[in-house]
């Protein structure tokens, strides 16, 4: 049995979404910036896709704007909204991916911003009141705090830190990235000013994203070069990207509320048989329905000898998972979100991630390893 | 042949049937994230990006380490040249560009004037090439980089490449090239070219849409750009964000087959190219834009005096082809390449890119030659310039009346 449980990394594609696109990819190659038919039709499609998303997002289609994916869109909002705001405070959490902390990391190098990191509890949770005090004490800030954790799953209030970014005349930049698709983001009632996606987080393709940019703020393009995006970001369209993007929240938003349902319930199925068969196992992050990613579990497991090689043996096994989070290539430094929790570094962590495509079973074939890993030395 | 018949490869190629074969595993069973070192399916994406990586390098003589990944041509060319200006600040603050660079290279000049760079745009010989002597005389001890494309988009031309990174080396600079237009489609050899830095793209080369490269030389000299987008410190920290997989690998497939394939197509396509050209020229007034001994083998760009250019346009339209103001699509603007060469905004719109491909056939070059003719015909008939000139009168000696 081969099980694919990280899918907060990158989701398998869905075959409508593949289909959507290979119709574009076999017969529509015009660029959609030209004049002549080809690229009309491609213009259409292309326009199309962006209004399926904004309607489905119930924004304005000038609100959305195509990039790579979510470090892209992530770091546009940040670099752009910062330097032509001239803002010079940004308030963030040291449990932030680093497509948000690496980019106001170079920016606080090169002397542009200080960062203040919001403290949070040891569930992940931030602490408001230290937001507050924080909004308060300086003149005007930019926030970025994502919407849910990809590697702990806890789940952020953004509604009221939209309504602090309000009080205080803040901008409010929110990585969204793992709820984009799987949660209904109420963006005419959250006062957020810009939302990140990635396609292939909710079964589209790599390589696509877009940025939301509340139209009451105005920023210039980070990639130059062209009048694409209405002239916010240069570069030829990933048409068949786009194409399949639209597509596949096209879908998560039609069967959203039978996936979660069914996606939760492999998430508790999986928590209550941990608990039953490995009882030392902990949770990082929260774990409530209402507080909490249904797509992620962080399991802190016992600091036994088999432990170090865990990862390596539920892959022997044909199970993929993570230890933290994948986005950091070549790297074995430690996840720093566990770190930041003040997790125990002794015990190994493993970050399974669910998605609609996996079953009950594969989960009881999970257990069932993770159970002869521990027990049967 | 399908109508319209397509003509407009440098805008953007269609994708070889086999490029998409190959990328389709890589969307289904293949789908692991390239950066989850864990378990295979992050393995097999990694593996899949390693062997496009050497295919890509391939095809420019490079080292495989020295390509970085990214989303198209535009970042390349922004990574390129704000990567360098913020990398070298302490060594100087002058670019050397030139007036017909594409946008992505000048939009990003422009933006790093803001920044406090100097930039130097050179003027071009009415053949579209730089002068070299003018290039050397404009280098100075702040040059940093100098930033000269391959083949021209608009004319198809080939700057002297290896002369202009001759100089920029000589004078302590660094050369970078947007080589969208000319890499697949002739020999680029970054070694024997002097090239330290190139941008390029696989939807111009029968890739896909939405990935491109960046050549970043790794020894003689050791270059190093700053990146523009920080997140996990994927491609050796120049570029970050998850591989767009299948993309790299249609990628990858597109090189290996630009690199098999490269001599036969340019063959092919010069002849239907210059047949194109003599079926075309034949008509009174019309003249081939830019140099036609140092070009790319599947471009002709072509200017029909007396005829207005969006008329032209819409007495085409069984032919998807650019005209001289159709660049930068919905303006209306004439080209600032032709323009850069000397012509003037009339004979500049009145000017058609013929761009040529892998899948251009000799039937749709003959129909192309008919359709434009009966179009110029057409039109001039049509034309009081036409029937000015054809009355002898002088047209440029004319003061027209103000309205």
């Amino acid at each position: 049995m081969r099980v694919y449980l990280d899918n907060a990394a990158t989701t398998p594609i869905d075959k409508e979404v593949l289909q959507a696109m290979y119709e574009v990819m076999e017969t529509r190659f015009g660029n959609p910036s030209s004049i002549h038919s080809h690229g009309r039709e491609s213009r259409a499609l292309l326009e199309k896709a962006r209004k399926t998303i904004s309607t489905i997002l119930k924004v304005s289609p000038s609100e959305i704007f195509f990039t790579s994916g979510g470090t892209e869109a992530d770091n546009m909002a940040i670099r752009s909204g910062i330097i032509d705001h001239q803002i010079k405070h940004v308030i963030t959490s040291e449990l932030e991916h680093h497509a948000v902390l690496h980019p106001l990391q170079a920016m606080e190098r090169e002397r542009v911003i200080r960062i203040s990191y919001v403290k949070s509890d040891s569930k992940g949770n931030i602490n408001f009141d230290h937001l507050v005090s924080l909004l308060q004490a300086n003149e005007r800030s930019f926030i970025s705090l994502m919407h849910a954790n990809n590697e702990i799953a806890t789940i952020t209030d953004i509604q009221r830190i939209g309504d602090l970014a309000e009080q205080y005349n803040a901008l409010f930049h929110c990585d969204s990235v793992q709820t984009m698709g799987h949660f209904p983001i109420d963006v005419k009632h959250i006062k957020v000013h810009f939302l990140t996606c990635s396609a292939h987080k909710l079964h589209g393709p790599k390589g696509i994203g877009f940025l939301y940019i509340n139209h009451n703020v105005k920023i210039s393009p980070m990639i130059f070069g062209g009048a694409q995006e209405r002239n916010m970001r240069g570069g030829t369209e990933n048409l068949y990207g786009i194409v399949g993007l639209a597509k596949a929240f096209e879908i998560a938003y039609r069967n959203m509320d039978i996936d979660r349902v069914y996606i939760l319930e492999l998430k508790s199925f999986m928590i209550q048989e941990l608990r039953k068969v490995i009882p030392t196992a902990v949770f990082h992050g929260e774990t409530s329905p209402e507080n909490s990613l249904y797509t992620v579990l962080n399991v802190s497991f016992p600091p036994v000898e088999i432990a170090d090689m865990l990862l390596f043996n539920l892959d022997i096994a044909g199970i993929s998972a993570s230890g933290g989070s994948a986005c950091s290539s070549g790297s074995n430094i430690g996840s720093h979100v566990l770190r930041a929790i003040g997790a125990d570094p002794e015990r190994p962590a493993i970050r399974f991630s669910f998605s609609k495509f996996n079953t009950k079973a594969e989960i009881l074939y999970t257990v069932e390893r993770l159970k002869e890993l521990f027990y049967s030395r | 042949m399908d109508i319209p018949v397509y003509l407009d490869n440098n805008a953007t190629t269609p994708m070889d049937p086999r490029v998409l074969d190959a990328m389709i595993p890589y969307f289904t069973q293949k789908f692991g994230n390239a950066a989850s070192r864990n378990h295979a399916f992050g393995w097999v994406a990694e593996e899949a990006i390693d062997y496009a990586r050497e295919a890509v390098a391939k095809l420019i003589g490079a080292n495989e380490k020295e390509i970085i990944f990214t989303s198209g041509a535009t970042e390349s060319d922004n990574l390129a040249i704000k990567g360098v200006f913020e990398m070298y600040k302490d060594k100087g603050n002058h670019i050397i560009t030139c007036i017909t660079e594409h946008k992505a290279v000048l939009d990003t000049c422009k933006h790093l004037e803001k920044l406090g760079a100097e930039v130097t745009y050179l003027p071009v010989n009415s053949d579209g090439l730089i002068d070299l002597d003018l290039l050397e005389q404009s280098m100075t001890e702040r040059t940093i980089l100098v930033s000269i494309m391959y083949g021209n988009n608009e004319i198809g031309i080939i700057q002297p490449i290896k002369q202009i990174s001759d100089i920029a080396h000589k004078h302590g600079a660094l050369f970078f090239t947007d080589g969208v237009q000319a890499v697949g489609k002739i020999p680029v050899d970054v070694i024997a070219d002097g090239i330290d830095i190139m941008a390029f793209t696989a939807h111009k080369m029968y890739g896909p849409k939405g990935v491109g490269a960046l050549y970043v030389r790794r020894k003689n000299p050791r270059v190093k750009v700053t990146a523009q987008m920080d997140g996990g410190g994927h491609e050796r920290g120049m570029r970050s964000g998850t591989m767009n997989v299948p993309g790299i690998v249609g990628f990858g497939k597109a090189c290996e087959l630009s690199r098999l394939e490269m001599a036969d197509d340019a063959k092919r396509l010069s002849v239907l190219r210059d047949k194109l050209e003599s079926g075309l020229t034949v008509l009174e007034e019309s003249y081939v834009n830019g140099n036609r001994e140092h070009r790319l083998p599947h471009v002709a760009n072509i200017s029909f005096k007396y005829v207005e250019g969006e008329g032209l346009m819409m007495a085409m339209k069984d032919l998807a082809v650019s005209s001289g103001s159709a660049c930068t699509s919905a303006s209306l603007e004439p080209s600032y390449v032709l323009k850069g060469l000397g012509l003037s905004d009339d004979l500049a719109h009145s000017s058609i890119r013929f761009g040529l491909g892998r899948f251009t056939t000799e039937e749709e070059v003959d129909f192309a030659i008919q359709q434009t003719k009966t179009a110029v015909n057409h039109l001039r008939d049509l034309s009081p310039l036409w029937e000015m000139f054809k009355e002898g009168i002088d047209l440029d000696s004319i003061e027209w009346a103000e309205h």
